[in-house]
This record gives C-alpha cells, sequence and structure tokens, in this order.
C-alpha cells in the first residue's frame, strides 16, 4: 500500500485524543484499523469520514455476514440489494424499483422531522434509480398508548409523514401501526417507496471516467443531521433530547423540485452514475460512487454549496442536510444539465473530478485536508462474527390454559375498538393517498393497489410483520412475516414478486440480540426460498434501547405483487347480503403469542403459530388464481386476532352483518375462543354468491387446499354461534372511536 | 378545442388535471410553465392541485405573483373559463381573481378522504351537468381548505347565486357536523361574478374513472368542456 503526505491540518485541526475516538463510536481495535489503513494518523475530518463509514449504519458490520444467508435472486430480479434500491421486472419492459429504510432514532428524538425526513430519504433512494416514486407506505410501532411520549410521538410522526408525502405529491396508499410497551423509548418509523422505472433507463451508482466531473445538485449543504449515522448506530439513554441538533431538517418542496429536474435530465443520456446523499451525505455518497466504479474522487469542497458561511470540510462532509445528489455527467453535458437544475430553482456545482488513484482526496481552499484510500473505507471495514445465542423455544399452548373470554360480545369490541384492531383511520387520512390518480384499493385493505399509469397493470403492496412472534421464537417469527406478506399480496390478487425488509433490533453486542437477529434472517431466507420472494434491497437498525432495554425484535417486511389486470383484484368489503363466507386453510386454535393472549390477559406465552410454507403457498395460489380468473371479489386474509378480526373487518367495511357456525372452522372439536382467536396461518376468508360455492369447494379439494362453508353474509349484525349477537353499529362506534379518542385526549391534556 | 394546464413549481395534482382533461375532450391539454409570460390561445385553463412553493408563506401566494399571472388575468378578463382546484383555488384567491381566503383546517390537521358536496346551482358552464341541490361524491385533501370571507362579501355571493358546493351530509343536510375544514357556510367551491372561474378544494380530477371508485367529478369537464365544444 502506498501512503500519501498526511494532509494539512486546516483550520488547526486538533490532534487525535481518545476521548475523540470514542465520541466519534470507534473503538480501539478499529482505530487500529485507521492507523493501519492511512499508514499514518487521520485528522479531524479522516476521523469523521472513517467513523461514518463504519458506523453500523452505513458498514452492517454486524448483520453483513448474516445477511448473506438471504436469497437474492430470481429471473424476474433486475437488481437485488446492493444499489439504492432492488429493482424488480414487471414486464413490459418496465420495472418496479422499491426499498423500505428505518428513521426510528430520529423520529424519536424529533417525530416530526424525523419521520418526514425518512420519507425523503427513501424517495431519494428509489427516484435516483431512475423511477418515477408511485406510491409510499410506512410501518410504525410506537409504545403502549397510555405512555406519556406516546400521543406526542404518534401525532407529530403521522403529521411528518403526511407533510413530506402529500408536499411531494406521491400517494401514501398504507402500512401499519403496531403499540408495544418496548417501544415506550425508542418508536420505529419504516417507510417505504415503490416506483415505476422503464428498464433501458435504470441509473446506477458506480462513478467511471477519469477526467469526469463530479457534480452536486440539490438543496445547500447546512449544519444539520452532523453525526446523524453516529447517533443512528448507538444506544439510547437519558440524554436523548441533547442529539436533536443530529436530526436532519426536511424540505419537501425542493425534493419535489429535485424529482422532476432528475427526472428531466434522465430522460437524456448525460447521466453517468448518480446517488442520493442520504446517512453520512457527501461522504457516504462520494465514497460508494468511486468504491462501486473502482476510481477515486478529487473533491473540491470550497466549491460545495453551503447554506452558512464558514463551514469546515469536517462538517461539509459529515453534514446529513437533505434534498442533495451527487451525479458523474459525461464530458461535455454539463451546461445542459445545468440548464434543467437551474430551470427547477436548484444549486448544480461541479465540485470535483473522477481521478485513477483509488483515493478521496479532498482540497478546501487549495490545501489537501483529507486523503484516503477509497477501498479502506468499505471493504476494509470492520466485520463481526458477533457471539449469539439462539432464543430459547417456547413451550406450545394449548388452547384449555388460555381461558375464554366471559362475554364474547365484549371481547369483540373490546378487540376492534381496542389498541390493536381499531381502526387506522385517524392515520390514513392524513396522507394523501390518493394523488397520481392511480390508487385502485385505498388504505385499509389487505394490500395497497396502485396501477401503473397508463396501463391496466397494478402493483400491490404491503408491510407486515408480528413482533409477538418474533420476540417468541425469531426463526418462526421472521418466516411469518413473509408469509403474511405473501398471503396479503396473493389475497388481492397480484403474484409476490420480491421483498424489501428493514431489520429493526436492539444491541447485537448482547448475544441474546444478536441470537434474534441471526434466528430471524435464517427464517426470512427460508420464507424467501420458499415462496420465491428473494430480498432486492433493506437495512438494518440496531441498537434499538433504551438504558439497555431492547425493543421485541421487528424484522419488518415490505412487499410488492403485481397484477396483470388491475379490474380483476379482491377487496375485503363484503358486497352482497346473501354471500357464503368460505374458509380457506386449516384451524387448529393456535393461541400462543395471540393478540388474544396478550390484550385480555396481558400475557406473550406460548410459542407463534407454526408456518407451514408449502400450505401458505398452495392457499395463496390458489386464491389468487380464482381472483385473476374473476370468480372471486372478497378476499380477507386472517392474521392478528384470528377469524374474529377478519370477520368484523369484513363486515365494518362492507356494510353488512355476518352470522358464523364456529363449529364449522374444524372436524375437530374446539374451544369456541381458540376458534375464533386462533392465529393459524395460511388461512383467508372469503364471500361469494350462494350459486358458486359448491363450484369453489370442489376446486379446493381438486387442489388439495382446505375450505369449509362457516357462515353467510347479511344483517346489521355480527352473530355467532349463539355465543354473541352484536350490532354493527356497536361495534363501528368502539373501531372508529378508539383512536380520534386517543389523540383528542392528548390535546385536552396539553391546552 | 385547445386548453391548458398550468404548472407552478410544487404543483402535483397537474398530471391527475392534464388526464381528466385529456379523457373528456380527447386531447391532451397545454403544459404551460409558471415562468411563461404568455399564455397560448385557449379556451379553458385549470390550475391544479399541489404544493406550489411547499405553501411556505401563505398557501398560493408565492405563485400567485408568477410571472404567468398578468396573462391569466388578463384571460380571465376576456371570459376564458378558468378551474381552479384545491391549491389552484388558493392561488385564484391569492391573485384576487375571486374572493375570500382559505386558512389551516379547523381540526389542524390534512384531510385526505371522500366527502358528499351538494351543488348549489346548476347555472355555470361548470354545473351545469349537475342537478341543483344533487348530492355528489368527490375526494378533498387538504391542510388549508377552511374558506371564510367578509359578511358582506358572503352575503354577495349568496345574493348572486356564486356558492357552487357546500360540505354536506349524503342525504344533502348542511350542518357544522359535515363541515370537514370549518369552512364558513360549509363553502367547498365559488365562482366569480361573471361565473366563468369556478375555484373548489374537492378533486373533480380524482373521480372520473370507475377505477376511482366513483364518477362524480366528470360531469364537471363535461359541462364546461362539452360546452366549450358547441359553442
Amino acid at each position: 500500500m502506498t501512503h500519501s503526505a498526511p494532509p494539512s491540518n486546516h483550520n488547526d485541526q486538533p490532534p487525535i485524543t481518545p476521548q475523540m475516538i470514542k465520541d466519534h463510536g470507534l473503538n480501539k481495535e478499529e482505530y487500529e484499523r485507521v492507523l493501519k489503513a492511512l499508514g499514518r494518523a487521520p485528522n479531524l475530518t479522516e476521523l469523521g469520514i472513517y467513523s461514518v463509514m463504519w458506523s453500523e449504519h452505513c458498514s452492517y458490520k454486524s448483520s453483513r455476514l448474516h445477511l448473506k444467508k438471504l436469497p437474492t435472486t430470481a429471473p424476474w430480479v433486475i437488481c437485488g440489494p446492493g444499489e439504492n434500491a432492488g429493482v424488480v421486472d414487471i414486464g413490459d419492459g418496465q420495472a418496479a424499483i422499491f426499498k423500505m429504510e428505518s428513521h426510528n432514532h430520529p423520529s424519536f428524538i424529533e417525530p416530526y422531522q424525523g419521520a418526514a425526513t425518512g420519507v425523503g430519504g427513501i424517495l431519494r433512494d428509489v427516484f435516483t434509480m431512475g423511477a418515477r416514486p408511485v406510491a409510499n407506505m410506512n410501518a410504525l410501532r410506537f409504545g403502549a398508548p397510555d405512555h406519556p411520549k406516546t400521543r406526542h410521538l404518534l401525532a407529530g410522526v403521522v403529521a411528518g409523514i403526511g407533510g413530506y408525502g402529500n408536499c411531494v405529491g406521491v400517494p401514501t396508499v398504507g402500512g401499519e401501526t403496531n403499540f408495544h410497551p418496548s417501544y415506550n423509548g425508542n418508536i420505529l418509523v419504516n417507510a417505504m417507496t415503490v416506483g415505476v422505472a422503464e428498464q433501458d433507463k435504470i441509473f446506477y451508482s458506480a462513478a467511471a471516467g477519469v477526467g469526469n466531473s463530479v457534480v452536486y445538485v440539490g438543496s445547500k449543504t447546512g449544519r444539520d443531521g452532523i453525526h446523524g449515522a453516529t447517533m443512528a448506530s448507538a444506544e439510547f439513554s437519558e440524554d436523548t433530547e441533547e442529539k436533536r441538533p443530529t436530526v436532519q431538517v426536511g424540505d419537501p418542496f425542493t425534493e419535489k423540485l429535485l424529482i422532476e429536474a432528475c427526472l428531466e435530465l434522465m430522460a437524456t443520456d448525460a447521466i453517468i452514475a448518480i446517488q442520493d446523499m442520504g446517512a453520512a451525505g457527501l461522504t457516504s455518497s462520494s465514497v460508494e460512487m468511486a468504491s462501486k466504479g473502482g476510481v477515486g474522487f478529487r473533491l473540491d469542497l470550497s466549491k460545495v454549496p453551503c447554506r452558512e458561511s464558514g463551514m469546515t470540510p469536517y462538517e461539509m462532509m459529515l453534514s446529513e442536510s437533505q434534498e442533495r445528489m451527487l451525479m458523474v455527467l459525461k464530458p461535455g453535458r454539463e451546461a445542459e444539465a445545468e440548464a434543467i437544475f437551474h430551470k427547477w430553482e436548484l444549486d448544480f456545482a461541479i465540485i470535483g473530478t473522477i481521478t485513477d488513484t483509488g483515493r478521496l482526496t479532498l482540497v478546501f481552499e487549495g490545501e489537501t485536508v483529507a486523503d484516503i484510500p477509497v477501498d479502506s473505507l468499505t471493504e476494509d471495514a470492520p466485520i463481526y462474527d458477533r457471539p449469539h445465542v439462539e432464543t430459547a423455544k417456547r413451550a406450545s399452548l394449548a388452547a384449555d390454559e388460555c381461558p375464554p373470554p366471559a362475554d364474547y360480545g365484549q371481547a369483540l369490541l373490546a378487540l376492534m375498538g381496542g389498541p390493536h384492531g381499531a381502526s387506522r383511520r385517524w392515520i390514513w387520512e392524513q396522507y394523501d393517498h390518493m394523488v397520481m390518480g392511480d390508487t385502485v384499493q385505498r388504505p385499509g385493505g389487505d394490500a395497497a393497489v396502485v396501477r401503473v399509469h397508463g396501463t391496466n397493470k397494478a402493483l400491490a403492496i404491503t408491510t407486515d410483520c408480528t413482533p409477538r412472534y418474533v420476540a417468541a421464537d425469531p426463526r418462526m417469527g421472521a418466516c411469518q412475516a413473509v408469509a403474511e406478506a405473501f398471503r396479503n399480496l396473493s389475497a388481492v390478487g397480484a403474484k409476490p414478486l420480491a421483498i424489501t425488509d428493514c431489520l429493526n433490533f436492539g444491541n447485537p453486542e448482547r448475544p441474546q440480540i444478536m441470537g434474534q437477529i441471526v434466528g430471524a434472517i435464517e427464517g426470512m431466507a427460508k420464507a424467501c426460498r420458499a415462496l420465491d420472494m428473494p430480498v432486492v434491497s433493506g437495512n438494518v437498525s440496531l441498537y434499538n434501547e433504551t438504558n439497555g432495554t431492547g425493543i421485541l425484535p421487528t424484522p419488518a417486511v415490505g412487499a410488492i405483487g403485481l397484477i396483470n389486470d388491475a379490474s380483476h383484484i379482491a377487496t375485503l368489503a363484503l358486497k352482497r347480503a346473501d354471500d357464503q363466507l368460505i374458509l380457506i386453510g386449516e384451524t387448529k386454535g393456535h393461541l400462543g403469542a395471540s393478540l388474544y393472549l396478550w390484550q385480555f390477559h396481558g400475557q406473550e406465552i406460548g410459542a407463534p403459530p407454526p408456518v407451514d410454507l408449502g400450505a401458505e403457498r398452495r392457499n395463496g395460489d390458489f386464491v389468487r388464481s380464482l381472483i385473476e380468473s374473476g370468480l372471486i371479489d372478497t378476499v380477507h386474509d386472517l392474521s392478528d386476532g384470528g377469524l374474529a378480526v377478519a370477520l368484523c373487518t369484513m363486515a365494518l367495511a362492507g356494510h353488512i352483518g355476518v352470522s358464523v357456525d364456529l363449529k364449522a372452522l374444524s372436524e375437530a372439536e374446539l374451544p369456541p375462543h381458540a376458534a375464533l382467536f386462533g392465529e393459524d396461518q395460511g388461512r383467508m376468508l372469503l364471500a361469494v354468491p350462494p350459486d358458486l360455492a359448491p363450484d369453489i369447494l370442489a376446486r379446493a379439494k381438486k387442489s388439495g387446499v382446505p375450505a369449509r362453508i362457516i357462515g353467510q353474509c347479511g344483517g346489521d349484525r355480527i352473530a355467532l354461534s349463539g355465543l354473541c349477537d352484536l350490532p354493527l353499529d356497536d361495534l363501528r362506534t368502539a373501531h372508529e372511536g378508539w383512536m380520534p379518542d386517543l389523540m383528542a385526549q392528548n390535546l385536552t391534556a396539553e391546552s | 378545442m385547445k386548453t391548458a394546464v398550468i404548472t407552478f413549481p410544487g404543483s402535483n395534482c397537474d398530471r391527475d388535471m392534464r388526464v381528466a382533461i385529456a379523457a373528456v375532450t380527447g386531447q391532451p391539454p397545454q403544459a404551460v410553465w409558471h415562468g411563461e409570460t404568455s399564455l397560448p390561445d385557449v379556451d379553458f385553463i385549470a390550475l391544479p392541485g399541489g404544493f406550489s412553493y411547499g405553501d411556505y408563506l401563505r398557501c398560493g401566494a408565492i405563485a400567485a405573483r408568477s410571472p404567468i399571472i398578468p396573462a391569466l388575468i388578463a384571460a380571465a378578463r376576456r371570459g376564458v373559463p378558468i378551474l381552479g382546484v384545491c391549491n389552484g383555488f388558493q392561488i385564484l384567491t391569492e391573485i384576487g381573481l375571486l374572493p375570500g381566503a382559505l386558512m389551516r383546517n379547523a381540526g389542524l390537521n390534512f384531510i385526505c378522504r371522500d366527502v358528499h358536496v351538494r351543488v348549489e346551482t346548476s347555472q355555470s358552464a361548470f354545473t351545469q351537468t349537475y342537478e341543483k341541490g344533487s348530492v355528489i361524491r368527490l375526494p378533498v385533501a387538504h391542510h388549508d381548505g377552511n374558506y371564510i370571507i367578509a359578511p358582506d362579501d358572503l352575503a354577495l355571493l349568496e345574493d348572486r347565486d356564486r356558492i357552487a358546493f357546500r360540505y354536506a351530509s349524503a342525504a344533502g343536510e348542511i350542518d357544522a357536523h359535515h363541515g370537514i375544514n370549518g369552512s364558513v357556510g360549509n363553502i367547498a367551491g365559488i365562482l366569480n361574478e361573471d361565473r366563468t372561474i369556478l375555484g373548489m378544494m374537492p378533486h373533480p380530477e380524482r373521480m372520473i374513472e370507475p377505477a376511482h371508485g366513483g364518477m362524480d367529478g366528470r360531469p364537471l369537464f363535461e359541462g364546461v368542456l362539452g360546452a366549450l365544444a358547441n359553442a
């Protein structure tokens, strides 16, 4: 290795002290690696660059070894993990580009800006690759509803997601929201964007062409978000509030301009490579582009557009100011590109050139202020095989170990009108979910359905994870998350294509947590293989702990599927008063780790429901084929809360009652509460006209799919085997009232 | 027939508006950039929804100072029909082509959902295809739709039959409960004195085909654009 002369200590950069190394989140061994890579001591700017590039957030140093276990390829995968987002073929020369990403730590510190910039960041990951974003989703986890911070965080996060997505004009079409005390001190905000591009107009980040210009576009660089990536790679403690300056501030208006300007430039052939400035800003974008292209970058930081004067190279390199991109243009195309960005009133600056040195060389006011071998920041980044212990298996729980409710009607009211089953309307009505005119299935369904503009094709999108299951058994729980995504996509009639994941866990330096991570990745890998849904993008968020208490392990799955004919989809709302209800899949009354157990008995015990991936696939394929052939239009998957929640949801959405015989659920005699609230996997509920039912049952039999008529639609009540007879109106009042009431309390308390 | 949709920086329903107009006329409208100083010779102009200039300062306030605005005002004086939806409505009030102002929703939250509005007059090119008193369902998506106007000016609007739509129940009742955003008199859309300009918060362009879940917005376009085609 050749070592350069040490750069000058611009602005009298102080010598590196052990405290400074610690403050930059590097341990002693990691600092030794820096010394070895440079062949000398770094200056402060260089230390900052190593610090962010080797942070957990950027380097995946704890998870990388295990992420390799995930399947990432399929004939329809155009680009898997490693680029800004994953790319899959959706036919007709088009591609869907998508990714989900966490913005947990910033959202806890500053919910509005944290969530808003989470949306902004994931949008950029998608349009950087040449796609017009067409849908946003989000998976949110908050603490207990009565925790003093929950309402503040919920209101802020929802307003932030809406504030950004609404302004940018990309519909926010769905997601999921859970409450659990383990998130009291560390909420999860996972945002997903899906975009559509032409396959011959997909842009990658590998820089090429020695001598070519490196161009900075978008917003100016300010002092916000410095050390965001490092902050996101550490646990929280009492002094969390002091970390507010590490949170970025979003400007969705600029993002909208940036989308339009980039897409306008992308319609030409002027771009060689492009990368958004996300976590670790200018540092990670330049390093990744140079590293992937096997080239060096020489950047003149004096040319970086700055929001305020007096910014140091250290601040410029570590700023996480939003709405910025780095590009490499073909020689001679700079003026054309500049005209487009100026039309959109955005900054455009040539800040450097590509070199053949393989080094990141930073110059400021004529002096070299950093000079680092690019590969040392990426390939030499530490990779840890952290010690891990497998999560102890829990015994499965028999139904009689779990008492039935005293009053089934009250139980349904409590479930559908409680934190877990209540309507999320208060949330999604704050999101513009219709802009762009292609939202076919609005929020509230099993999966959102968004038409591919100008075609009759559609994309189905879902996010899923049941952290209770993952805590009980990481392997099975993560497997279930993928299976549920498969089921949700199938339930609207979509062919599942691929997933993106957000792996949210606690401190990986604790072997129990690392065991959860390893188990979950392996469980996820198994399900992805069996269901042909490779992982094409994602991120890992670790250190989700406050004062040493970790969150429930939450490997959130975002999945997309393709619908060839958008006029043949299914929705969950009941549609006809005399339809018969057909249950697909086997019911065994599994109550372990169930919502019933948690909500009514405050217990999180027992093994989670086992997932039979073969049955899951068979049942999903069967239901999808019925939808595709136009035979059925009413389907809902069974998940949290089992049949009870599914029935109530379908009835409420369709304003039609149901009458169900719980004995019809299985051959074996099940206790009614197990039949009703059990969370056996691989199940879906269909509502079909009576004259069609025999045909559906015959087809199911032929396909080896369990199917039983369990009741019929009609009336305005939920009637269950003489156990309850609940007016739909009462159920609706409880279901729609819970969240507005919760949030109104907040206003009263604050006023 | 020639139509135009003006796009401001931050407009985001401009494509939806162009699609709706093209669906009814069979011809794509011209996209006009806010930085132009003249409008093409057109028979109809739409100002789309969105967040022009990020809603910074006041919704529509900066867009109302765009280079294109003098040409828009001149077209208005010539009687060219102008439709402003959502942010387009806000811009029209900021220019002064329509009276009143749109404030932050009374509930302070952004609202996106289908609402019922009662058609208050069929005496305009925009509303002639609806029956007066009929109730239609259209989506809203706004943070600042709380319409206010001075009492005298309100009396004038009512006097001259210039209120086009009011938020209502499905049965057509006008009451505070169905006033989604605090607008005075549940006003959702108004006409200018000459009945050639309509500003409205609900989005008719989001209800023009079955996939939208309703078609109640389509007659509005058929009305105003059909009247032009027949003229």
